[in-house]
């Protein structure tokens, strides 16, 4: 059950007690702002893992 | 005041996607007879050309103007775009492959044309098709405003430019159906990725960095509001209203037809991982409302007449105008324009899709293919021409109240199409049951409202739970459906309707 890699991709954009900090800031941005903007990439990246992995499980 | 420079570009950009919108009717041609050519373009885009669609559909001009225009005036909670554009991939990912799968099957061009196959419900059919079409209009409108605000920001008065380019739209659409806005979404997300990128590197080298960025915004609207005690205040506030945006978007018939038009399930679901790309751009085109703050163009002689006129949405047009040279100014400004008059194009075919299949079809007269796509057509003309005498004969405050009310009723048809992907356990009538309560719920929640704010604090268990009203009241319309299927099931089961078989879906 490799679909179960997506549900993280809710836990990671919606922690909002987690992300709403200034403090650590990166390259002027505060970690509110450039930690949602990784969350794009990250989401992403899971959802590409579980279709390549169901995409060869089906052609195989 | 007038800018001829970015004024000439402008003109120049729009006038080349509307020759291409035109020649678009003749790439890879069907016969546009065929209401499955014209409507979906003979389900037959590839992973890129769907990507570019589906980025042109789903980060519209609206989405360009109001995002930014909500960090400029609220803040932080703007940013709830960016959560809402990730979750949105997973459902993309495992619901709608399995309902292309048995669209293609069946040869459905519409969502409610499906719940009709498995139902064996055509009022079931209609509620969700209707509920598409209305929460449809209000969005076509917001993308005509999105355009008068950048026409008006280049100094050009008056509604004749926007008649304009609408009857443009409506002529190419009825010719080239669905290739059409597939075709000009290639320049559109062309233009907008050069211009977001451009201004990234641009305007924080004139203002001082994003650090300067960050610090000219008060602190009050840099982050959300820490909670009281006893409340989940802004942070329930904040991912409800992600959540629920991300269910309801696919549901609208726009996102549905660009989905079906796909030409197999593995392009839906590379382009879940591909799409993202789009979620990062509308992140920093977001921050474009907290450089406008940094910028101080609110208080610039120069653009006091597009505030006073369009309020916080003259925020990007004031700080491209402010930031770029003329000429780039027009770049972007047709950049914003075209992104309004892709989703448009597809939002006009995707209620024509509708209107034919599920409201003419099964109520008035059966038809021949070649009847129905004359129908479709014909009707895309209606919706178009709706969409610009609401913006001329309507303040577009009530657009923007419609468009909230459009995405609360969208969302009640979550459990009919999402659900029934995976079951056949729920009963039709139930799942119309459900609609109507989600619709009427939702609606009384945003009229205690005043028709303005889309939040609402539910008291539970002696805690306070400001909440997306559509998110808790299709939670609610998921809970009748469940209650009523046991006892519908058991006396009146309609499963003998279902024409779909489990084989149609995986």
């Amino acid at each position: 059950m490799i679909k179960w890699l997506l549900a993280p991709v809710y836990i990671i954009a919606l922690c909002v007690p987690f992300f709403n900090r200034v403090e650590p800031s990166l390259f002027g941005f505060p970690f509110f702002y450039w930690y949602q903007l990784l969350t794009v990439p990250a989401g992403a990246l899971l959802i590409y893992i579980v279709y390549r992995v169901e995409d060869r499980e089906a052609t195989k | 005041m007038t800018y001829a420079a970015a004024t000439v570009v402008f003109l120049v950009l729009i006038l080349f996607v509307i020759v291409l919108g035109f020649l678009a009717g003749r790439w890879q041609a069907g016969d546009m007879r065929n209401i499955e050519e014209w409507g979906l373009g003979g389900r037959r885009f590839g992973t890129w050309v769907s990507w570019f669609l589906l980025g042109g559909d789903l980060y519209t001009a609206y989405t360009f103007i109001a995002i930014p225009a909500l960090m400029f005036g609220a803040g932080a909670l703007g940013f709830f775009a960016v959560p809402y554009t990730v979750v949105i991939y997973p459902i993309l990912y495992l619901v709608f492959p399995k309902l292309w799968k048995v669209a293609n099957a069946h040869g459905y061009i519409t969502g409610p044309e499906f719940l009709r196959g498995r139902y064996g419900n055509r009022w079931l059919a209609l509620a969700v098709g209707l509920t598409g079409i209305i929460a449809t209009m209000p969005y076509i409108a917001l993308q005509l405003i999105g355009m008068q605000t950048v026409i008006g920001a280049l100094g050009i008065p008056g509604h004749g430019p926007l008649v304009i380019a609408f009857a443009v739209l409506a002529a190419f659409t009825y010719t080239s159906g669905l290739r059409a806005p597939a075709m000009i979404s290639i320049v559109k997300d062309l233009l907008i990725y050069l211009t977001v990128i451009v201004a990234v590197i641009v305007i924080p080298a004139q203002l001082g960095g994003f650090a300067a960025i960050f610090a000219k915004i008060p602190p009050a609207k840099l982050l959300l509001a820490v909670p009281k005690a006893g409340s989940g205040g802004a942070y329930t506030g904040y991912a409800t209203l992600a959540l629920g945006s991300a269910m309801a978007l696919f549901l609208y018939p726009h996102a549905m037809t660009g989905i079906l038009s796909a030409s197999s399930q593995r392009v839906i679901r590379r382009n879940a991982a591909l799409l993202p790309a789009y979620s990062i751009m509308l992140g920093l085109l977001a921050l474009l409302g907290f450089m406008a703050v940094a910028a101080g163009v609110s208080t610039n002689p120069e653009f006091a007449g597009g505030f006073k006129h369009y309020g916080a949405s003259f925020a990007v047009p004031a700080l491209v105008l402010f930031s770029f040279p003329a000429w780039f100014a027009g770049v972007a400004f047709a950049a914003i324009a075209i992104g309004a008059l892709v989703p448009a194009a597809i939002m006009a075919i995707a209620a024509a899709n509708i209107f034919t299949r599920d409201i003419a079809a099964p109520f008035v007269a059966a038809a021949g293919a070649g009847t129905q796509a004359l129908v479709a057509k014909l009707f895309s003309i209606v919706m178009v021409i709706g969409a610009v005498v609401f913006i001329l004969e309507i303040p577009s405050t009530y657009a923007v109240q419609l468009q909230l009310l459009g995405g609360m009723w969208i969302i009640q048809t979550f459990p009919a199409i999402a659900f029934s992907v995976f079951t056949r356990f729920f009963n039709g009538w139930a799942l119309l049951a459900g609609w109507a309560v989600g619709i009427a719920s939702a609606t009384w929640l945003v009229s205690l409202n005043g028709f303005k704010g889309s939040i609402w604090a539910f008291h539970v268990l002696g805690y306070t739970l400001p909440a997306y009203i559509a998110l808790a009241t299709v939670v609610l319309n998921a809970a009748v459906a469940v209650v009523l299927s046991l006892p519908l099931n058991a006396i009146a089961s309609d499963r003998a309707g279902d024409e779909t078989v489990a084989a149609d879906y995986v």
